[in-house]
């Protein structure tokens, strides 16, 4: 059975960056320190009107071919998309993508819709198809564009999402290997982290927005999250998929040497840290910069670990959120 | 845990709010400085000094500060 490895990971951030400055001045209760200190962002970046998240999915793309000469796009045998923000409702972007990237047709491609758990979820598909001999070169894309179902009022959401999309090719060969998974979902959360309208359940518009006590536009037209229930979610499931994903590939805590999470807020990241009794030095955090970027976050973290000198060992990398839904996996680095 | 310790603790949520200006019977999502961000920190507490799980639907039970004490010890 073909052993699977990520091989290369790039990113890509749209142009426009919004910083704590113009959000203060949408929101002058704020102030531009007390949005970098709670929240742990000092910018993130937004896609223009017209770019969607497919056109950062085939940038990233694009991104990576340039980086890495030495993966042809012509070996690419299978095309998935990690999104929340398809262009269409049919077809799947990932049929788009290929080709527009040029791709061979003799390659899948499909799209899967999660949030801040996709990128577990993808590695998991890349692992079976490369074990199963299905693919030796899968191309796994994570674009997302939240920002678009942002009501301008939500201060807490525009703090927090940026915009952004990444590319990482899983094969028989590369800097890290998959190990074992431990997932989880939780459909009774559904309703805390949602866009309501738009789709077959609700196709047109509801136009019923009000504002909640602390002045947060609740719209079903717009994203809503439900930060507390979120928090609680995370709160009691985090710790239990991680040491699941400990057990799964037979590990003690102390023998992981970087642990990466989603990038959620760093707040939340905090307290989860210490809940869960891991070291600052072995806990990433790099949303400063780019905010919450959902599905993107842990690849973009990945590859940034990996420039900074500090992807080495055993890597435990966790998603969880929009579902609910949740996963972790261990990656040992060569 | 005695209430005014839990007001001490209370009060750390908070950048610019001392406990002097908190008392039991404070309504504490009228504090000028409450944002859905505290009630994150509530959660925080209740998990940290408690070890009790705190959802966002049993805080909305509590509409003091001794509301939300009471809710904490009895979990």
């Amino acid at each position: 059975m073909m052993k699977p490895y990520i091989k290369a990971i790039s990113y890509y951030l749209p142009e426009r960056i919004v910083t704590n400055e113009e959000l203060v001045a949408d929101f002058p209760e704020w102030t531009v320190e007390k949005i970098a200190d709670k929240v742990g962002v000092s910018q993130r970046h937004v896609a223009a009107d017209s770019e969607t998240a497919t056109d950062l999915a085939i940038k990233a793309a694009e991104k990576l071919f340039e980086d890495h000469p030495e993966i042809q796009r012509e070996n690419i045998d299978f095309v998935i998309l990690c999104t929340q923000s398809p262009d269409y409702l049919l077809p799947s972007s990932a049929c788009i993508i290929q080709d527009r990237l040029d791709i061979p047709t003799s390659c899948g491609a499909f799209d899967f819709n999660l949030g801040c758990s996709g990128y577990i979820y993808g590695l998991a598909i890349a692992k079976g198809l490369i074990q199963s001999s299905i693919a030796r070169n899968v191309l796994f894309l994570t674009a997302e564009t939240y920002n678009k179902y942002l009501h301008p009022r939500d201060k807490g959401n525009r703090t927090i999402f940026g915009d952004a999309a990444t590319a990482t090719i899983i094969s028989t060969d590369g800097f890290a290997e998959i190990g074992e998974f431990a997932l989880g979902t939780n459909g009774a959360g559904a309703e805390n982290l949602i866009v309501k309208s738009g789709c077959s359940r609700c196709p047109e518009k509801v136009n019923d927005l009000s504002f909640d006590e602390n002045g947060n536009p609740r719209s079903s037209d717009y994203l809503f999250m439900n930060g507390a229930e979120i928090f609680t979610f995370t709160q009691k499931n985090v710790p239990v998929v991680i040491k699941l994903t400990l057990e799964k590939n037979h590990l003690s805590q102390d023998q992981i040497d970087l642990f990466v999470f989603h990038q959620a807020n760093s707040y939340m990241l905090n307290f989860l840290r210490k809940k869960i009794k891991i070291a600052p030095e072995k806990f990433y955090v790099n949303m400063s910069m780019i905010g919450n970027t959902v599905s993107n976050s842990i690849p973009i973290a990945l590859a940034d670990a990996r420039n900074d000198g500090q992807l080495s060992g055993n890597v435990l990398v966790c998603g969880f959120g929009v579902g609910y839904s949740w996963g972790g996996c261990v990656l040992k680095i060569n | 845990m005695e209430i005014n310790e839990f007001i001490e603790k209370f009060a750390e949520i908070f950048d610019d709010t001392d406990a002097s200006a908190l008392k039991p019977e404070t309504k504490f999502r009228e504090l000028e400085e409450w944002s859905s961000l505290s009630a994150l920190g509530v959660i925080a507490l209740a998990d940290e000094e408690f070890d009790v799980e705190l959802s966002g639907n049993e805080m909305r039970k509590a509409e003091t500060i001794a509301d939300l004490f009471e809710l904490l010890n009895n979990k």
